[in-house]
């Protein structure tokens, strides 16, 4: 799977992705004024059962996406017993999971493709300051194609150098890995340009 | 036109490639989010403007729901934790660390890289990751400066091998170091 969005089918998918990206700037904003404890808990709440309506196996990976705040939810925590503004610390943290479980919400329901199509549309003004949409639609499948590429090249580096050390491999593997991607780099500018590039050719 | 788009969409993949490889540990077992680095080497190699666009370009593709910060982890969510605002910080960071690189020609380049790094991509970095961590933990920005005090000495090793790699890749390929390649 090379996308995040859940292959667990919602109606959402089928939404807007343009409205649902708007919808969660609105509620991010909204969420960051909300002082209230009791609120923060419905809101809370409230996300848990959209979430929950999705199904069981959507629930828990949408939980698996929570676990990278665990430590800040650790020092929030620890901060406010501390400080004894437990109900303060209450408000942050809710807020952190609410926020965190949105925005995941919107990438686990929208597909890559309607995800670009939004970014053709918003980078559509930046055409007129010399932005080539060709250029960065081809930009974007590049670095889908190289990353693996490059992950590839970066762990035979790896397996040459165990082969040859009984030292782990250090940050010197680093060099033979920025050169390669560099020689790579040059290759695909080569291709790009023998395949008509992205200005036209000149006369001579 | 074409080896501009090449690089860009190249170093945007090394900064996803460096968050897949099995951790790079340094000397003294201080573990690295290579990404960062990656970053830095946006800026010294590339320059200001396109190693910024190179950023720019892989925050997009995380953005749109692609796993490719380290830990696989990516998607809005990425924007929305607390430590959101190192992110805004990446492309900001990786412009000033490739304007110094361009402009200060007066010493050696793995130098200039060096301190451009540390400059740009620490420093910077910092103040809107620090800025980021306050406003979401509702902290005072020192109380929040305090939390992230343990990255610097990591980050600090990241830009002397960040600028070490540069004066290298400048040795070997000096036609795709942009920052320093007037061709």
């Amino acid at each position: 799977m090379i996308s995040l969005s859940s292959p667990v089918k919602t109606r959402a998918h089928d939404w807007p992705a343009g409205m649902k990206l708007a919808g969660l700037c609105a509620a991010t904003i909204v969420l960051f004024f909300i002082e209230n404890l009791a609120v923060h808990a419905g809101i809370l709440v409230a996300v848990t059962g959209v979430y929950l309506s999705a199904g069981a196996l959507f629930f828990m990976a949408g939980l698996r996406q929570l676990r990278v705040l665990w430590p800040f939810v650790v020092i929030v925590a620890i901060w406010h017993i501390w400080t004894g503004e437990t109900q303060q610390g209450a408000v942050i943290l809710l807020r952190l999971l609410s926020a965190l479980a949105l925005a995941n919400l919107v990438t686990m329901t929208t597909r890559l493709s309607d995800m670009i199509d939004v970014v053709r549309l918003l980078t559509r003004p930046l055409a007129k300051l010399g932005l080539n949409p060709a250029a960065l639609d081809m930009a974007i499948a590049l670095v889908i194609r190289l990353t693996p590429v490059l992950a590839q090249k970066g762990s035979n580096l790896t397996q040459a150098w165990r082969a040859r050390s009984p030292r782990k491999p250090s940050w010197r593997i680093l060099l033979p890995f920025t050169v390669l991607a560099l020689d790579d780099a040059d290759h695909v500018a080569q291709a790009l340009r023998a395949r008509g590039g992205f200005t036209p050719l000149k006369d001579p | 036109m074409e080896k501009n788009i090449a690089l860009i969409a190249l170093f945007a993949a090394v900064i996803a490639a460096l968050g897949l490889i099995p951790k790079i540990t340094l000397g003294f077992g201080v573990p690295i989010t290579a990404q960062t680095l990656g970053v830095m080497l946006c800026g010294t190699v590339l320059g200001a403007r396109r190693g910024t666009l190179s950023v720019l370009l892989f925050l997009l593709l995380v953005a749109i729901g692609l796993p490719l910060l380290s830990g696989g982890r990516g998607g809005l969510g990425a924007f929305a934790t607390p430590s959101a605002g190192f992110l805004l910080g990446w492309p900001i960071g990786a412009f000033v660390t490739g304007w110094i690189v361009e402009k200060w020609r007066g010493a050696p380049l793995g130098v200039v890289a060096t301190v451009a790094a540390i400059i740009g991509s620490i420093v910077v970095m910092y103040v809107f990751g620090i800025a980021g961590l306050a406003v979401a933990l509702d902290k005072s920005l020192s109380e929040a400066a305090f939390l992230v005090l343990v990255f610097v000495p990591g980050d600090v090793i990241k830009a002397v091998i960040a600028g070490l790699l540069t004066a290298a890749l400048f040795k070997s390929r000096p036609a795709s170091v942009l920052s320093r390649y007037d061709g």
